[in-house]
């Protein structure tokens, strides 16, 4: 019964979603106020339907019933409960029907905290947000139902694949879907700007949000996938260039330059057909995401459902959004005329650049990502491209960009000299050149590219920290630091989260040390600074797992941990899993993994590895979703969309 | 020339669009062998115990045979298994190499599932498997009378494929000169 409310609910959804994306498009070419409002009250209508159908989906997959085919290849009885509703969107159609509700939702609110817009561009925004819905209502319904029923039910279902049982599994994929469908929102105001033809303060005020809390979601999503990769997949790597990871990093590279273009375009009006373009294209890269992880295009571990006649219809989604979005901005956008000039060296001239190399490195990504693809298509070759392409491709130009972030917040709207950005800017080179000079000398020549690293890494905290310090110097600090905006908070956190992250980078690619051996139980081996003794060997029984359980004891200096690592065994999908043993510190981790029991003896295979500032990795992408949440809440956000209602249309009317 | 600069965008979007398209119609799970229309590289392999003999790369002459690469341990090939059964009943020439797995295990699971092979060649270290470049088990190779590997089947054999595939193409290489 629950899964024919769902489908009904879906079918519901699919009609009020077309609806919505013509009805209140024709209101708004007509001035009809009742036809634009009936977009709202479809956009708010389509968001209760795909709730209800999200909420039979996720009952069906918690009570388990087995006469759903969806429920019954990725839920078993045995599983916990936690990963029975997880597993609601561990697989492409529940998976899918989360990216619609999450659209959906953001509709909805759009609709319903939207009065502040103009009415016309809410209109149409939402009229472009039913688009989207109606073509991914569509693919749900006619290629992956969530609800197509098995006859006879099994009695038991297929278990959850066991890797993404996992805590850090069952958020994961939301983030990701919450960064990507928040894109959503900046795509349809970019459309709707492009079709009214103009682009104001108040436009800007809005989408930033949007952007901005997408992006955060993104950071957050992307940086839980990658500690999840490092714990679970048994040899500590972190970011391995696999598509389906440049899936999630395109959109956020894309995102970052229209987070920063969006700024300048609220602040100075400036950068506005370029804006519209970065809002456009990160919708697409995310779609493409989407795309990716869906067509079998590219073969990755990530694809759960390779299925070429589902590419062909989200392929036919992305040249539909993309290519007509794409199409419009060619036609509309050159009649769109930016209000102020900026001089070659201004904040405004520093953000461009600073778009111009993230676009380059979404290239980068973009040409390796689809460079099998392309010489597929070309030669009929099979080939894949990895981290060497990467590093001599990638690294160079995100090393000028992160060069280029601590010059950005330092330079001053409209017109700076490049002598007065140097000075002020002393402080941070310095410490960029201790830096660079202890690494060269600690660590030897040779490794000076990650020398390199940590001196960006400390040019960046140190400029982030000199934007506070040049903000508050000569005025008292009590009352300096309570009128600093949020907004600055966020600048200074997110870019020294990147210096961290890049200095848990550096540090990873240089200087992490492993051994691999085969210890028995009493056997004690020296890592690093670090002393590893294995004392037990066990097998423990799981909820739905049999474990191999070895009891490590790590001593560091003085201090003794006591760390477990587990082979584990899921009998029902005969497969198996690692959970390795860290022992997180704030200089780096110790990270042991066993692998078989040796044979005929009483050992068992160890891999240890010292991973030197590991963690700062994730820090870092932490502290940058921190600085996107102090800008989220910045007063700006909050009183300026009511202030640009006050006056419509603001300084920057445009043609 | 601005109003070009604005249509850059789309014009790309276009040219990549192609390249997906293209890249569509293959199958994504096709992985050509590298020695498609060579020969097969030089091996000879021992039986899975003394008293039975192995067979090498100079078994594949005088008419097409099939190649099969499985293991005792792999979970795919049971499945497979009544249909070499089936195929060695139509009195298919299909030979087998034990991939990666002791003569002792392979042997028991022979003995529990039958055993559908002219002969076994046991490749305990994956030597000869990385000369043919076995990516996985199972795999079968179809060589051809003058020991020239002709099609590489990736994972179990359907019945669907030796219907569709397999069959028609060991007739035509029978009736090649």
């Amino acid at each position: 019964m629950t899964a024919e409310i769902g489908h009904f609910a879906l079918i519901l959804a699919l009609v009020l979603a077309l609806l919505q994306s013509s009805v209140p498009m024709i209101g708004a070419a007509r001035g009809d106020a009742a036809l634009m409002a009936f977009g709202r009250a479809a956009a708010t209508l389509q968001a209760l339907f795909v709730i209800a159908a999200f909420a039979a989906l996720a009952f069906a997959f918690v009570r388990c019933d087995f006469s759903i085919a969806a429920v019954a290849s990725n839920t078993h009885t045995s599983q916990p409960l936690i990963y029975r509703f997880a597993g609601t969107w561990g697989n492409h159609e529940g998976s899918m029907l989360l990216w619609v509700l999450i659209l959906a939702v953001f509709g909805g609110a759009i609709a319903l905290f939207g009065d502040n817009l103009r009415t016309s561009l809410q209109a149409r925004v939402l009229g472009v947000q039913g688009m989207i819905g109606a073509a991914f209502l569509a693919f749900l319904l006619f290629t992956s139902n969530p609800f197509a029923r098995l006859d006879p039910a099994p009695i038991n279902g297929a278990e959850l694949n066991p890797l993404l049982q996992d805590p850090g599994l069952v958020i994961h994929p939301p983030l990701l879907y919450l960064g990507y469908v928040g894109f959503s929102v900046a795509f349809a105001f970019a459309v709707a700007a492009l079709i009214e033809g103009r682009v104001d303060a108040a436009w800007a005020r809005w989408v930033r949000p949007w952007v901005l809390a997408a992006w955060i979601c993104l950071t957050c999503g992307i940086a839980l996938g990658s500690f999840w990769a490092y714990y679970t997949l048994g040899w500590g790597g972190w970011w391995f260039w696999d598509p389906v990871e440049n899936a999630s990093l395109m959109p956020w590279l894309m995102g970052t330059a229209l987070l920063h273009s969006a700024l300048v375009v609220e602040r100075r009006g400036a950068l506005v057909s370029w804006t519209l373009l970065l809002g456009i294209l990160t919708f697409s890269l995310s779609l493409i995401g989407t795309f990716l992880v869906r067509s079998g295009i590219l073969t990755s571990v990530h694809a759960f459902a390779v299925d070429p006649k589902r590419g062909v219809f989200i392929l036919a989604i992305i040249v539909g959004a993309t290519g007509l979005s794409l199409a419009l901005f060619a036609w509309r956008a050159p009649a769109m005329k930016s209000g102020s000039l900026f001089s070659s060296v201004s904040r405004e001239a520093g953000l461009t650049l600073n778009n111009l190399f993230l676009m380059a490195a979404t290239a980068v990504v973009f040409l390796g990502t689809f460079y099998p693809v392309i010489i597929d298509s070309l030669h009929g070759d099979k080939i894949s491209v990895g981290a060497p392409y990467y590093n001599l491709t990638f690294t160079p130009i995100v090393a000028v960009l992160l060069t280029l972030v601590a010059f950005g917040p330092m330079l001053t709207w409209k017109r700076d000299s490049l002598r007065g950005v140097g000075a002020r800017l002393r402080i941070p080179l310095l410490c960029a050149v201790v830096a660079l000079g202890v690494a060269m000398l600690v660590f030897g020549v040779d490794k000076s590219l990650a020398a390199l690293g940590m001196a960006l890494a400390a040019w960046l905290m140190t400029g982030a920290v000199a934007v506070l310090a040049r903000r508050w110097r000569g005025t008292d600090f009590a009352r300096a630091v309570r009128t600093t905006p949020l907004a600055t908070y966020g600048l200074v956190l997110a870019h020294a989260g990147l210096g961290v992250t890049v200095a848990g980078v550096s540090a990873m690619t240089a200087w992490q040390t492993s051994k691999i051996l085969v210890m028995a139980p009493g056997q004690t081996v020296a890592l690093d600074s670090a002393t590893v003794r294995l004392e037990t060997v066990r097998q423990v029984t799981g909820p739905n797992y049999l474990a191999t359980q070895a009891s490590f004891d790590i001593r560091r200096g003085d201090t003794s941990r006591h760390l477990t690592s587990e082979r584990r065994f899921y009998p029902v999908s005969r497969s198996q899993t690692t959970q390795a043993g860290i022992d997180a510190g704030l200089w780096g981790n110790v990270y042991l993994a066993i692998g078989e029991a040796d044979k005929g003896g009483t050992g068992i295979v160890v891999r240890m590895y010292h991973h030197p500032l590991v963690g700062w990795i994730w820090a870092g992408a932490l502290l940058m979703a921190l600085g996107g949440c102090a800008s989220l809440s910045d007063r700006r956000f909050r009183v300026g969309a009511a202030r640009a209602a006050a006056v419509p249309a603001g300084r920057l009317a445009l043609a | 020339m601005m109003r070009l600069l604005y249509l850059l965008p789309v014009l790309l979007f276009a040219g990549i669009v192609a390249f997906f398209a293209v890249g569509l119609q293959g199958d994504p799970a096709k992985l050509p062998s590298a020695l498609l229309n060579r020969p097969l590289p030089p091996f000879a392999l021992a039986g899975l115990d003394a008293g039975t003999p192995g067979f090498g790369s100079a078994t594949f002459v005088g008419e097409p045979k099939l190649l099969n690469v499985f293991a005792s341990w792999c979970a795919a090939c049971p499945q497979e298994h009544p249909m070499l059964t089936r195929i060695a009943g139509e009195g298919v020439a299909v030979y087998g190499l034990d991939w990666k797995d002791t003569p002792e295990n392979a042997t028991r699971w022979l003995a529990k599932l039958g055993n559908p092979y002219r002969l076994i060649g046991s490749d305990p270290t994956a030597r000869t498997g990385i000369d043919l470049g076995v990516t996985g088990v199972p795999e079968t190779f179809v060589v051809d009378r003058h020991g020239r590997v002709r099609y590489k089947q990736i994972g179990p054999i359907t019945p669907q494929d030796w219907d569709q595939t397999l069959r028609p193409m060991l007739a035509r290489l029978k009736a090649e000169a």
